[in-house]
């Protein structure tokens, strides 16, 4: 295994070829805030919160899909990587209808971590509330789409862990919207085979196990991804 | 919910032949999904679930994705179409040349908004971003045949004769 | 085919139609088409018939001869090729078409009514290369196209060039990426060729989103041929055996045209195995795209080719590298691939002779708006912007003032009439805050607003964002929501900070294209046009008188 250094926030650090931007921070024990990124699934780039400053490129690098180069100099939390990061945070809380007073996840949500972790205190943004729909149909599962962020992560751990790819984004834009197979109601889903995985990684209480009052989606088990791919690929049940 | 749908379609509709020849054309392939949904709006007018569905087990695709695919794009429709359509450019060309008013005259006439079919499914209105058409702007598309130099009351004209 | 059969087959056609008196052409472009030009074709072709003409006379459909504010247009060509006397109507109706055919063709006596001026600076200040034959061939018969020379260029390629040397021309010609961002082709094509992978593949883009452009549909429809032809040389060059053609659905004459060419191309073994019995392959296949937008963007473009959602995902990976079913995959640009064929059968430095210092060559603009000619048009780059509006334009119509220029559609930005002076060229744009584009060129008078103009492309991005990453998705929400604000005299002075705020965003955090240039307009028109965003937010009232009527009309739609 080759290894290359670099340089991440003036600091020297090495790291693994091929390893990502983003597990270069980890091990270094450089806090990036993150949303789509979930260890055990692949990275699409897409909420934007781990772009670093890469000395000499114009262009922003999203941490999670950009590999750690020979030489590269990095800066994770620069005054106008900030900005951004608290921007895109209110963007997403302007955009649905996230109440954390009613939410299941309050207290355990991702979302509302990393406002407090940007020192949110209000969004500047107009609020659109949208008119979308609870979808509680299935025996054991809610979908509230008015909190729903569109990380994707329920799609890729549907499709990748799973294997089932019940779920998927439909629509464009502001009206994109995660289904289940054409559309229909969550319980009347065909490929669905109810392991709830989906509901374990959703950052937010958009997924969530009935019978639950606000605040009562503690157990979210986000390990358990590792823990699968160890044992699929590496045979090992390391719990 | 799921129809069965093992090839051929059991409904014996002649539509479904024609898509499983153009299926079977592009060899059952999944990356011909867009050609195959092109294929199949051609001949059913729109994408009904179950033409959706036999696409996505045809293809060997989980319908979300089929279902996904379908609703990223404009040119889809999960809908039926009106009896007749008419597109009003709303381009760059066309829209600094007054597009916006004629679409607000044939929304207001056909009492829907651009993406919508009337009641009685005469008419759909459908807005589109540029048919390359900007030469002659305002455009307007009147059922595929692009007319040129429109304002409101040329449209509405049209359009009336059409009721 | 070989070299011999080609010439001959080109020579033959060209003999024949030397022979006869007269080759009529009659533009059924887009623009010509929906002005009635199918029934301006079937007029002549029946009254050549009924004067017992036909074999004297032929009468021929062509693609866009780029006056479309003119239609419909008929050329008539008398004499041998070379030297022929030309004679260009316009604004041909039924009924002038039977003059033409009863005074003209009949009788020898040109019309000296609706009669073009050659001299006019809409033709003489042109330049054309990418459309020196389209208005002129018939697009569906190919030996028209061959007797204009098409395949020329690949019959010496693929005999006397190695795919290094066809590189080294289309380097040395110094042309760049047609699509907007202007890329040097050379050194795209270089990447790919010197990328590893099991196959290759070269995609032509075709999806021309850009409201307010249809360059690449002229070519498309016009001229289909030199496309597959300069995508053939891009497969020669870089070691690809498979091309596709992406094409809007939204041209549906141009997806004919390119299956009819295809299939012709085939045929003669132009496309396919053994091109010209070398060793070398190329197929061609059509990806019609379903609206979106977004599929502009090279990554979005290939998801869409796979049959996917076109979301565009982060490079690297680049194109070259992992691209069209994790191939090297090269991506031009219709205009750009249009160009190859010239280059390659006159030489770089023929190319390279044309333009300015770093652009060379020429541009395809579509030159819309309110401008007097609104057409297609192909001048040096390096022209001014007052040239191409007020003489080859013939400037703004009912005596109103210039206000701004559009260039570069959602992704680019107003120029005001201080820049009227600007070299169009990929630099210079830039500089004044838009880019090149792909073409599209919007002429605004006095009667536009900026802010609504702004509003306008904020919207078109709005809706045609792919939704993956949130800066765009949500971003341009905000942005248009601000616009439509100080549009209808509700903003207050921080509203622009918070744009300026929301644009830095955008530019800086959004995943592809789109989102990074979505704030373009805005801070073009910020830019150069403060003043108007002022009015409407500090005088609640928009010096075009535009916007009252456009918040109704959002009302109404709402």
């Amino acid at each position: 295994m080759s290894v290359v250094t670099l340089t991440l926030d003036g600091r020297p650090v090495s790291a693994r070829e091929g390893a990502t931007l983003l597990e270069v921070c980890q091990e270094s024990g450089v806090a990036l805030p993150t949303l789509c990124h979930l260890d055990g699934l692949s990275d699409v780039g897409a909420c934007r919160l781990c772009l670093v400053e890469v000395a000499g490129q114009r262009k922003l690098a999203a941490a999670c899909v950009t590999q750690a180069q020979e030489g590269m100099e990095i800066t994770t939390g620069s005054e106008r990587l900030v900005r951004y990061r608290r921007q895109i945070v209110e963007l997403l809380f302007a955009e649905r209808n996230h109440v954390c007073a009613v939410c299941v996840a309050n207290g355990h949500c991702d979302l509302q971590r990393l406002a407090a972790s940007l020192g949110i205190d209000h969004v500047r943004y107009a609020y659109q509330h949208p008119a979308l729909r609870l979808d509680a149909s299935h025996p054991r599962f809610v979908a509230d789409h008015d909190r729903c962020v569109l990380c994707t992560r329920c799609v890729r751990v549907c499709d990748e862990i799973e294997g089932a790819h019940t779920w998927d984004v439909a629509g464009r834009a502001a009206g994109c919207q995660v289904v289940t197979d054409l559309a229909a109601p969550w319980g009347e889903s065909a490929s669905c085979t109810g392991c709830g995985k989906c509901v374990q990684v959703c950052p937010t209480g958009a997924l969530f196990e009935k019978e639950q009052a606000a605040g009562g989606m503690l157990s979210k088990h986000r390990d358990f991804l590792t823990y699968l791919k160890n044992a699929r690929e590496k045979k090992e049940w390391l719990r | 919910m799921m129809p069965v749908a093992s090839p051929p379609h059991p409904s014996g509709d002649k539509r479904f032949k024609m898509l499983d020849a153009a299926m079977k054309r592009h060899r059952f392939q999944p990356d011909a999904l867009l050609e195959i949904l092109h294929q199949a709006q051609e001949l059913f007018g729109f994408l009904a679930d179950d033409v959706l569905l036999y696409v996505a087990r045809c293809l060997k695709l989980p319908p979300s994705r089929v279902y996904g695919v379908a609703t990223f794009y404009n040119f889809f429709s999960l809908e039926p179409k009106g009896e007749h359509t008419c597109t009003v450019c709303t381009g760059t060309a066309c829209y600094v040349k007054g597009a916006g008013g004629i679409l607000a005259a044939v929304e207001r006439e056909a009492g829907v908004k651009a993406g919508d079919t009337t009641a009685d499914g005469k008419l759909s209105v459908v807005e589109a971003r540029c048919v390359g058409a900007c030469g002659i702007a305002p455009a307007v598309v009147f059922d595929g045949e692009v007319a040129g130099g429109q304002t409101a009351v040329t449209v509405l004209e049209r359009v009336r004769r059409w009721r | 085919m070989n070299r011999e059969e080609l010439e001959a087959l080109a020579a033959r056609r060209r003999a024949a139609d030397g022979e006869r008196w007269h080759r009529v052409s009659v533009c059924c472009g887009s623009g010509c088409h929906s002005m009635g030009a199918e029934q301006v074709l079937a007029t002549l072709k029946g009254e050549v018939g009924a004067a017992g003409l036909t074999r004297e006379v032929q009468v021929h459909a062509s693609g866009c001869r780029g006056l479309c504010a003119a239609g419909t247009l008929v050329e008539v060509e008398s004499g041998p090729a070379d030297g022929a006397e030309r004679h260009l109507y316009v604004g041909v109706d039924p009924e002038v078409a039977v003059r033409i055919a009863r005074e003209h063709l009949v009788d020898g006596r040109p019309l000296s009514e609706h009669h073009a001026d050659p001299s006019d600076p809409f033709f003489a200040r042109q330049q054309r290369i990418v459309l020196e034959s389209a208005g002129r061939i018939d697009p569906e018969d190919l030996e028209s196209c061959l007797a204009a020379g098409a395949y020329a260029a690949l019959e010496k390629a693929v005999s006397e060039m190695t795919p290094a040397e066809v590189l080294a021309e289309v380097t040395a010609s110094g042309l760049r990426g047609r699509g907007g961002a202007g890329y040097p082709t050379g050194l795209k094509w270089s990447t790919v060729a010197k990328a590893a992978g099991d196959r290759k593949y070269v995609i032509c883009n075709g999806d021309e989103g850009d409201p307010g452009a249809f360059m690449d549909r002229s070519v498309l429809d016009g001229d289909p041929h030199r496309v597959l032809e300069g995508m053939a040389l891009a497969g020669y060059a870089v070691g690809a055996e498979q091309g596709y053609v992406y094409v809007r659905a939204e041209y549906p004459l141009a997806v004919k045209r390119l299956k009819i060419a295809i299939k012709q191309a085939e045929r003669l073994q132009l496309l396919g195995n053994r091109i010209f019995d070398s060793g070398f392959n190329f197929r061609v296949d059509i990806r019609i795209g379903a609206g979106a937008f977004v599929c502009g963007e090279e990554t979005a473009l290939m998801a869409s080719v796979e049959g996917k959602r076109g979301s565009p995902r982060p490079r690297p990976p680049w194109p070259a590298q992992r691209g069209l079913f994790g191939q090297p995959t090269l991506i031009n640009n219709v205009e750009t691939l249009a160009n190859v064929p010239a280059i390659v059968r006159r030489g770089g430095a023929w190319f390279a002779g044309i333009g300015t210092a770093k652009s060379k060559g020429t541009k395809v603009f579509a030159l819309a708006g309110k401008v007097r000619h609104t057409g297609l048009i192909e001048v040096p780059m390096g022209t001014t912007l007052r040239e191409i509006i007020f003489e080859v334009g013939g400037g703004i119509p009912g005596g109103r003032a210039f206000k701004a220029a559009q260039t570069g559609g959602p992704s680019g930005g107003c120029i005001p009439a201080s820049h009227l002076d600007l070299p169009v060229d990929y630099e210079s744009l830039a500089a004044v805050g838009s880019i090149m584009g792909s073409g599209g060129l919007i002429v605004m008078d006095e009667t536009s607003c900026m802010v609504d103009v702004a509003r306008y492309f904020m919207g078109f991005c709005r809706e045609e964002s792919c939704g993956k990453c949130i800066p765009c998705r949500a971003g341009t929400v905000q942005m248009h929501e601000l616009l439509g604000k100080i549009a209808a005299g509700r903003g207050e002075l921080d509203d622009l900070g918070r744009l300026e705020e929301l644009a830095d965003l955008l530019g800086a955090a959004s995943l592809c294209g789109l989102g990074q240039t979505a704030p373009n307009p805005v801070l073009s028109t910020l830019r150069h046009f403060k003043d108007e965003y002022l009015a409407h937010i500090e005088e609640r009232r928009c010096p075009a008188g535009v916007c009252g009527a456009g918040a109704r009309a959002e009302e109404v739609r709402a």
